[in-house]
């Protein structure tokens, strides 16, 4: 019966029946409209960066509310008093209460015109974000400073006549057999002529390692604000060199007078009080980097947060701390995050990164005043990075044979 | 078991048409839930794609797992007409929805509305349907997805703004003003100018006319025709709009009488069907009352008005007091607005419990006191207009600016204006010069808004 039935329905409908199973228009549209928020997201990126709160440690995805879109319609302004036909046992002058006002307008789907609100909360990579800025900022990919890597990686290379048994290429000591002998069919008897031994060897790697040391001032005069703006723009800044190295050591120093070394997440917790000694904080990086890394063989960045407001007395001292920090790094940066004050880079430290800067040294500042800044800054520290010539580096850098990066 | 309903399809025809129906022959067809539910979103089983119809099919989506709503049918007008049934109808619901289909068909054959929408649309509106979607495809793929999307942004969000007392095919209008000259008694021009053969000629002081000549509700005939900059393909979307919403108007503006005209005859013609086994019929009865009820069983009051249940009740009425013949004749020749105002009496009125309400802002909703014709025009207030507001092309300005008009006397308050913007912003993009639209804010004083 029910085949029966299948084949009398495709008959009249010409072979082109069922079309419907295989594709739901729906769906399609439905697509769309995600694409179109989705779009409409992307075009508001700044203020989804700006959001500190849809940062959640350690994910991979940021969320973000969004309503569904409206086609829009002319439609009268909603009146203050409203007139409407019901049904029921309700006598003049009954007050009602509101059963069923939000459960949409009945059975008819085509009508559809008013439509409850429904919120949806769309997740994205933040990857795909970190993607739509680099497109959005056009940014030449930031070059990776090519260094000999630390890990080895061993790459097969050609044959030899000697070789460990495990590397017996039999197929290829087979051809050898059959050239030696000629003669296919005839019982193969190798010798130890006829032996191809695969050869390893060692492949330098461009540098795919980078360490980034974010140093944030806790003293006194920082405030939660403060550091929550630095936080999301540190947040934004790993995301950037992420994506530019298969392994980014991510390091954590806050100072007062004082420096020390924190995890991530102590790090944003830190509060300290007292007065602001910048040189203690370069200095304690000026430590980490040369008992832990060889600045030759690393790439490294530093980003460092502050008011700005370091002590006068220090001047000299962290002049000559981050001259010799900026010496070592690919690119150091500061942001002053004054929130209410913006006095514009016109700060002690501000003055003491200018003046560097003027010197030629990768170095840039950013003064973050609001989250929405944090567009901006990003946006400055990743362009000026990509712009500033490996200049001071350049001469030192490239030691372990840099110039064979590409070649097999 | 779609096999035993198919069964009786032609008998519940014959006896529909020995009971004095006369329908164009329709198609029945039955198809998955999920076809129903996009028929019903896009009300054309094949239409232009676009984004907000997905919006729809969200809500549907959600409308239906929250169990609300469920379609046995969906039905299109035409010869033949197409009617698509649900494949998870059981054998009862499909005999019931079969006698509900022919009296659609009877409907949509002879109802003066639909009757002069299928002219002006011809009667293959699911064809043309599909002939556009078509070409739109087409247009995507010369044009990119974006620029035929920003078209069709336009023009669906205009999708009401059409003038049905208009032929679909209309005339641009007359370049010139009339000779007011030529509007005199024609033998007295005759002689006159016997009398003086060397009058100057006419023509030489003819007057372009304004455009529009007169404030212009069809808006998308506007736009395709009279948009400075527009390309043709552009038109071509704005038009294909236009004739869907024509295909759609009788739909929208005969809903109650429709939907009661199908509701009663399904009623009938299977009280009639001596040919239905009993329990079928009893199954169908129940499926019948679910429909026509009118308010939801767990509830006391309603404060809307099921269309099927108030069109039924009314057809009942008219049937038992004036008879078929009357009652065929008030299908042709009304539409809601006349059928409501004419045959919803005040004993019927309070028979179904109907009242009018009013809800503030606040939320508290008051039942007000009883009037006939405040309750005829609460009910009909959301139809006035293919339900949208009056908004006309008034002028274009020798810059091509467009200054449309909003008719605030008549709907009695202004524009919302956050959406008006938004549709402005649309219309801007095809219409392509400044487009000011003027209404009313809050206190009733004029308000412009401009794009760009």
């Amino acid at each position: 019966m029910e085949g029966d039935q299948g084949r009398r329905e495709e008959g009249a409908a010409g072979g082109a029946g069922k079309w419907y199973e295989l594709f739901s228009r729906g769906a399609r549209d439905w697509l769309r409209h995600d694409e179109k928020v989705r779009e409409a997201v992307r075009a508001n990126l700044p203020e989804i960066i700006a959001g500190g709160e849809v940062i959640n440690d350690g994910a991979r995805t940021v969320r973000v509310p969004v309503r569904m879109l409206e086609h829009y319609h002319f439609r009268l302004r909603r009146p203050e008093e409203a007139q409407g036909a019901g049904q029921g046992k309700a006598k003049p002058g009954d007050v009602l209460s509101d059963p069923a006002r939000e459960r949409g307008p009945g059975e008819k789907g085509a009508g559809g015109r008013d439509e409850g609100e429904v919120q949806l909360l769309l997740e994205f990579k933040v990857d795909d974000i970190v993607d739509w800025l680099w497109e959005e900022m056009q940014l030449p990919n930031l070059k990776a400073r090519v260094g000999p890597s630390d890990e080895s990686d061993w790459t097969r290379e050609g044959w030899d006549r000697r070789g460990a048994r495990s590397r017996l290429d039999r197929r290829r000591s087979f051809k050898e057999l059959v050239k030696r002998r000629g003669a296919p069919g005839a019982t193969p008897t190798f010798t130890d002529e006829d032996l191809r031994f695969r050869q390893l060897a060692r492949r330098r790697q461009p540098a795919v390692h980078a360490v980034v040391f974010f140093m944030l001032d806790v003293s006194g005069s920082m405030s939660d604000r403060d550091r929550k703006l630095a936080k999301t723009f540190f947040f934004w800044v790993v995301q950037g060199l992420r994506r530019q190295y298969r392994s980014l050591e991510t390091l954590f120093v806050a100072h007062t007078t004082e420096a020390w070394e924190f995890n991530e997440p102590d790090f944003f917790q830190v509060t300290g009080t007292g007065g602001t000694v910048a040189s203690s904080g370069l200095l304690k990086v000026r430590e980490v980097i040369d008992t832990r890394f060889n600045p030759g063989r690393s790439n490294i960045y530093l980003f460092y947060a502050s008011d700005g407001d370091n002590s006068v007395s220090d001047a000299a001292e962290a002049r000559a701390a981050l001259a010799s920090v900026a010496a070592d790094t690919c690119f150091t940066g500061y942001v002053e995050v004054s929130s209410g004050l913006s006095r514009q880079l016109a700060t002690e430290t501000g003055k003491l990164f200018a003046e560097l800067s003027g010197a030629g040294c990768a170095v840039g500042s950013y003064a973050l005043n609001d989250f929405d800044d944090v567009w901006g800054a990003v946006r400055h520290f990743f362009t000026a990075e990509s712009h500033s010539p490996d200049g001071p580096r350049a001469a030192d850098a490239p030691a372990g044979g840099a110039p064979q990066a590409g070649s097999p | 078991m779609t096999e035993d309903w198919r069964s009786y399809v032609q008998r519940i025809e014959e006896l529909a048409a020995r009971s004095g129906l006369s329908f164009n022959p329709v198609d029945f067809e039955a198809v998955p839930d999920s076809f129903m539910m996009e028929v019903a979103i896009y009300g054309l089983p094949v239409r232009m794609p676009h984004w907000s119809f997905g919006v729809r099919y969200i809500y549907q989506l959600i409308q239906r797992r929250m169990g609300h709503s469920r379609l046995f049918e969906v039905v299109f007008p035409g010869n033949p007409g197409h009617a698509y049934l649900a494949e998870s109808n059981g054998l009862a619901e499909n005999i019931l929805v079969t006698a509900h289909v022919l009296g659609h068909a009877d409907f949509s054959r002879n109802n003066l509305l639909f009757r002069r929408c299928q002219q002006q649309v011809s009667e293959r509106i699911v064809e043309h349907a599909a002939s556009h979607a078509r070409q739109i495809q087409h247009n995507i793929e010369a044009h990119g997805a974006q620029r035929v999307e920003a078209v069709l942004d336009a023009a669906l969000a205009l999708e009401q703004h059409i003038d049905v007392d208009q032929d679909l095919r209309r005339e641009r209008y007359a370049e010139y003003l009339a000779d007011p000259r030529t509007l005199v008694d024609d033998t007295f021009r005759k002689r006159f100018a016997a009398l003086e053969p060397a009058a100057p000629s006419a023509s030489l002081e003819r007057k372009r006319a304004p455009v529009p000549p007169h404030a212009e509700r069809d808006l998308l005939w506007f736009v395709a025709n009279y948009a400075p900059e527009m390309e043709s393909w552009e038109r071509d979307i704005f038009l294909a709009v236009r004739e869907e919403s024509f295909y759609f108007y009788p739909v929208f503006a005969t809903q109650i009488m429709n939907e009661g005209w199908a509701s009663y005859w399904h009623a009938r013609l299977l009280r009639e069907a001596d040919f239905v086994p009993q329990q079928s019929y009893l199954d169908a009865i129940k499926c019948h009352s679910d429909v026509v009820r009118p308010i939801a069983a767990e509830q006391q009051v309603s404060l809307s008005v099921n269309p099927y249940h108030l069109g039924f009740a009314m057809w009942e009425k008219i049937v038992a007091k004036d008879g078929l013949d009357a009652a065929r004749r008030i299908m042709e020749q009304d539409d809601d607005f006349a059928f409501v105002r004419n045959h919803l009496t005040r004993e019927l009125a309070d028979e179904l419990g109907l009242f009018r309400y009013s809800a503030r802002s606040d939320g508290q909703i008051k039942v007000l006191e009883q009037d006939l014709t405040a309750l005829h025009e609460a009910l009909l207030a959301p139809r006035y207009n293919f339900g949208a507001p009056v908004v006309s092309a008034a002028h274009v300005r020798n810059d091509g600016t467009l200054e449309l008009t909003h008719d605030s006397s008549v709907d009695g308050r202004g524009l919302d204006l956050e959406r008006s913007r938004k549709v402005l912003d649309y219309m801007q993009k095809v219409w392509r010069r400044p487009i000011v639209l003027t209404t009313v804010n809050q206190a009733g004083s004029a308000l412009e808004l401009t794009a760009p």
